[in-house]
């Protein structure tokens, strides 16, 4: 079974190829099915193999030789083991999911085929990036879903402001991926090979914080933050919100975006001898998390709030890979991609319901128009803010809990975060389904559940985002937090490093508790302000507080990325186009064109027609001749 | 007749050249200051004569019979240069009804 | 001796005569005068052949062909084109640097020193006419070929045009 690996990216590669080419021939139905029968057999293979591998160590499935140069090998080669087990069943189980959603969803839109190619792409790209042996395999994974992500973003590229959220996305993983990519160099320098079963042993030899590995953690980590949308580089992920809501979902919530998280798990022995960056990666994840949540609280489109929830969750998971939380992160994209894949399709339900209105103020009272959306986007919400028993509390509290032995003030930044998290997503609900409907007497019409393509997945991933904790209780609660022990192989060498946790069970009940509550009373304060007020957040024209504006604003991120990147690019490049293309290299050419042809008007005015003028022009180059020849002045 | 050439045999072949360099410069210089077609005509054939009688001088005392047969082609290239440019002249004559080269500058830009 | 430097002496003098007469007609009678006294000067090289040819050649035919195309242009003095005094000047500045160059040239080059005197029998018409026969024998009959060709140019050419005259 686990020689058959190679079949899983192989099947959506398939259905990519024939969505692709048949976009225009097949019928709907057939590519929908075919795309999604692709994926579903993926996820097949991956449950096949996920039942059958309990090896300690990680089989390597070598297909053929690729790179073969001087001392440098790298074979197109498959690792399975149980992190990428887990990863091959959330990209291929949501995947399937989410496939069978966007039948229904996208059935009415003109580029349906493509649509379906590019998810399936998507697919392949991203088990091609968990399942690659080596950092170049994943590089190709790495890449292969940005192109994707682009593609998808950009999916109704007729509208301008689509295209450019494309475009900023594509730019901004540039930037990480150049980071991710000099790490690769920097590590086939250092260890001589990019294999993991290479590189990892001879990382353990090194002593904890070498300054080579500080440097190549520190450059993966900047892949990292492109990738999943940590500071500095976040702002592309809610623009990429402009893509159809299943991608949303299945790129920009549970997959993709989790890719940076995925990376440093594989990579955690590297990153357990690197303090320093350990340090960067908790502060860049917490001040993600804060920052997103509060950006979260005042917004006002249902997509945007969801994916700055998606970075402040994407915060906390690299809060825990910073604090040496390895499964806890882990568990945390686990349940993530759970509650955040469901709360997008919900809202992807909404607005297929509200016929594509995305703005909250214009919603209000669906909850008995949509009972079904209404009820898994309810169970996603509790579950993202962690309340017991569903997923989102024992993800969050494990990494809150490393958070809080590795350093309390973080731990209590950390808590505030989860309240406004709790708060901004009651919020959206309240905002939603509760209160009276705000939107025109046309959208009222047309109000309607969903077909049961979308809302079956809705409940699938509802039952998921539920039960899903429960395979990470932690022993606290008398759970074995089997997880924990599954993994156990992957992050041995650094949890040997950096020691388990060693809180009293007392001291975990408090933290628990005090969350817990803290949760419920943010969520109490949502409901005042929301449904007993009857609050409506207000229209952009009008003015708000200070902090509100601020929030509203998201910061002014992109202003001062424009201020500080964009402007002087933009001079930099006129001054290149005006100054040194135009006036220099133009200026240049077109001077040496035009230098004869000046010259010449000027000299062809010597040509008088004066027979007398030219023979005395004769004699003087003669004397001139004979002089130089006989005296040679 | 030998008595003669028996008398130049001390003139230096040095006076030969500066007589035709002389011969010569007046021919150039009748070229630079007049426009009348024929006289510039005349004074390339000046120029001509000059250079002739160098080489036949060159001829004389190097004791070479080639310079001499060179003279001879000159002479016979010098006749036919002679009527093909005056014949040009009475063409340009009859058109301009002038033979003012300064009215020949027509061939320009 | 010395009659080589009176003959040379009125070579430059009735070429000098040749360029600044005003009237075309006594400028070609002055040419004719310089070509008589290189009939001398060859005739004092030995060169009896060419002083022959240039006498008949030159002053016989190609000084009478110019003589006659004055004629028949009908030119005279107040027609002679003047060309102003400034432009005279630097024609004779300019000949005289040429002048200067071309006899500093030779003085530069040092050709003085010729070793075999003046070959009196190489100009005489039995020898030339040997050479011209053997080596030169193409050159001379291709020169026939040049003539030929220039007779033909100079009547087509002062042919009168039928068209342009009626037309």
């Amino acid at each position: 079974m686990i020689d058959l690996v190679w079949l899983i990216p192989l099947f959506p590669f398939i259905g990519f190829l024939i969505c692709g080419l048949g976009r225009n021939v097949l019928p709907k139905a057939l590519l929908g099915g075919i795309a999604s029968l692709a994926v579903i057999v993926s996820f097949a293979v991956s449950l096949g193999i996920f039942l059958q591998f309990d090896a300690k160590t990680a089989a390597v499935v070598n297909l053929f030789d690729w790179i073969n140069v001087g001392t440098i090998n790298i074979p197109f080669a498959f690792q399975i083991d149980q992190l990428s087990i887990l990863m091959l069943l959330i990209i291929t189980g949501i995947g399937s999911l989410i496939h069978i959603y966007s039948t229904a969803y996208m059935s009415h839109d003109a580029g349906f085929g493509k649509f379906f190619s590019y998810l399936n792409l998507f697919v392949f790209f991203m088990l091609l990036l968990v399942l690659g042996e080596n950092y170049i395999i994943m590089f190709i994974g790495w890449e292969g879903v940005g192109l994707c992500s682009y593609l998808l973003i950009g999916f109704w590229y007729t509208n301008g402001e689509y295209a450019d959220a494309a475009k900023k996305a594509f730019i901004m993983n540039r930037i990480g991926d150049l980071g991710f990519l000099i790490g690769v160099f920097v590590i086939i320098a250092t260890f001589g090979s990019s294999s993991f079963s290479a590189v990892f042993p001879q990382a353990q030899a090194l002593v904890s914080g070498d300054t080579t590995l500080t440097l190549i953690t520190i450059l993966l980590f900047i892949g990292a933050t492109g990738k999943s949308a940590q500071l500095p580089l976040f702002t592309w992920l809610p623009d990429a919100m402009a893509g159809p809501t299943p991608v949303s979902a299945l790129i920009h919530a549970a997959t993709m975006v989790t890719a940076g998280i995925y990376m440093i798990a594989r990579s955690n022995i590297l990153f357990s001898l690197s303090p320093v960056t350990m340090s960067i990666i908790a502060v860049v994840g917490l001040a993600t998390a804060i920052i997103a949540a509060i950006i979260a609280l005042t917004q006002t489109d249902i997509k945007k709030v969801l994916a700055y929830s998606t970075v402040s969750q994407l915060g906390y998971m690299f809060l825990g890979l910073g604090v040496g939380a390895y499964t806890g992160a882990f568990f945390h994209v686990l349940t993530h991609a759970f509650f955040k894949a469901l709360l997008f399709l919900g809202a992807g339900s909404v607005i297929h319901a509200m016929s594509n209105e995305q703005d909250m103020r214009n919603m209000g009272g669906l909850r008995k128009k949509l009972p079904t959306t209404f009820i898994t986007m309810l169970a996603g919400t509790i579950a993202i803010s962690g309340l017991p028993p569903f997923a989102g509390f024992f993800s969050k509290d494990e990494i809150l809990a490393h958070v809080f032995e590795h350093n309390v003030v973080l731990w209590v930044i950390g808590v505030l975060g989860a309240l406004l998290t709790a708060f901004y997503m009651f919020r959206m609900m309240f905002l939603t389904f509760w209160g009276s409907f705000r939107g025109t007497e046309e959208q009222k019409h047309h109000l309607h559940e969903s077909p049961a393509a979308m809302t079956v997945p809705l409940i699938v991933l509802a039952i998921l985002s539920v039960v899903g904790g429960f395979i990470g209780v932690p022993e606290a609660l008398h759970g074995s937090h089997w997880l924990a022990n599954y993994l156990s192989p992957i992050f041995e060498a650094s949890n040997s490093r950096l020691g388990e946790l060693s809180l009293s069970h007392a001291t975990e009940y408090a933290l628990m508790a005090v969350s817990v509550v803290g949760v419920i009373i943010a969520i109490a304060i949502a409901y005042v302000k929301y449904v007993k007020n009857g609050h409506v957040p207000l229209a952009d024209s009008e003015a708000r507080p200070a902090l509100a504006k601020l929030s509203y604003h998201k910061f002014y991120f992109d202003e001062f990325y424009a201020a500080l990147i964009t402007k002087p690019l933009d001079a930099l490049s006129g001054f290149f186009y005006k100054t040194v293309d135009k006036s220099g290299i133009d200026g240049i050419v077109n001077g040496v064109s035009k230098a004869p042809v000046e010259a010449s008007k000027g000299f062809r005015l010597l040509q008088t027609g004066n027979v007398g003028f030219y023979i005395f022009a004769m004699v003087i180059g003669i004397v001139a001749v004979l002089a130089y020849s006989f005296f040679k002045f | 007749m030998d008595n003669i050439t028996a008398t130049i045999q001390v003139v230096p072949l040095n006076h030969y050249i500066l007589l035709s360099a002389i011969i010569f410069t007046i021919g150039v210089i009748g070229v630079l200051i007049r426009r009348n077609a024929i006289i510039i005509f005349m004074s390339v054939e000046l120029m001509l004569n000059a250079v002739n009688l160098l080489l036949t001088a060159f001829s004389a005392y190097s004791g070479d019979a080639s310079g001499q047969v060179f003279v001879f082609f000159i002479m016979a290239l010098a006749a036919a240069e002679v009527a093909v440019g005056l014949a040009i002249i009475v063409m340009v004559y009859r058109n301009t009804n002038s033979i003012d080269i300064n009215v020949l500058n027509r061939l320009k830009w | 001796m010395s009659l080589f430097y009176l003959v040379a002496f009125l070579s430059i003098l009735f070429s000098l005569l040749v360029i600044f007469t005003k009237n075309p007609v006594h400028s070609v009678l002055y040419l004719i005068a310089t070509f008589f006294t290189f009939t001398i000067h060859y005739i004092l090289l030995n060169a009896q052949f060419l002083a022959v040819v240039n006498f008949i050649v030159y002053m016989g035919a190609i000084m009478v062909l110019f003589l006659f195309v004055l004629m028949l242009m009908n030119l005279n003095k107040d027609t002679e084109p003047v060309k102003s005094n400034l432009i005279k000047i630097i024609g004779v500045i300019a000949g005289g640097a040429l002048l200067v160059t071309l006899v500093g040239a030779s003085k530069a080059l040092q050709t003085s020193a010729v070793s075999a005197g003046p070959n009196s029998e190489i100009g005489l018409v039995e020898n030339l006419g040997k050479v011209l026969f053997n080596e030169f024998l193409l050159p001379f009959e291709l020169s026939s070929l040049l003539l030929l060709s220039a007779l033909v140019g100079a009547i087509l050419l002062a042919r009168k045009d039928k068209k342009t005259q009626n037309g």
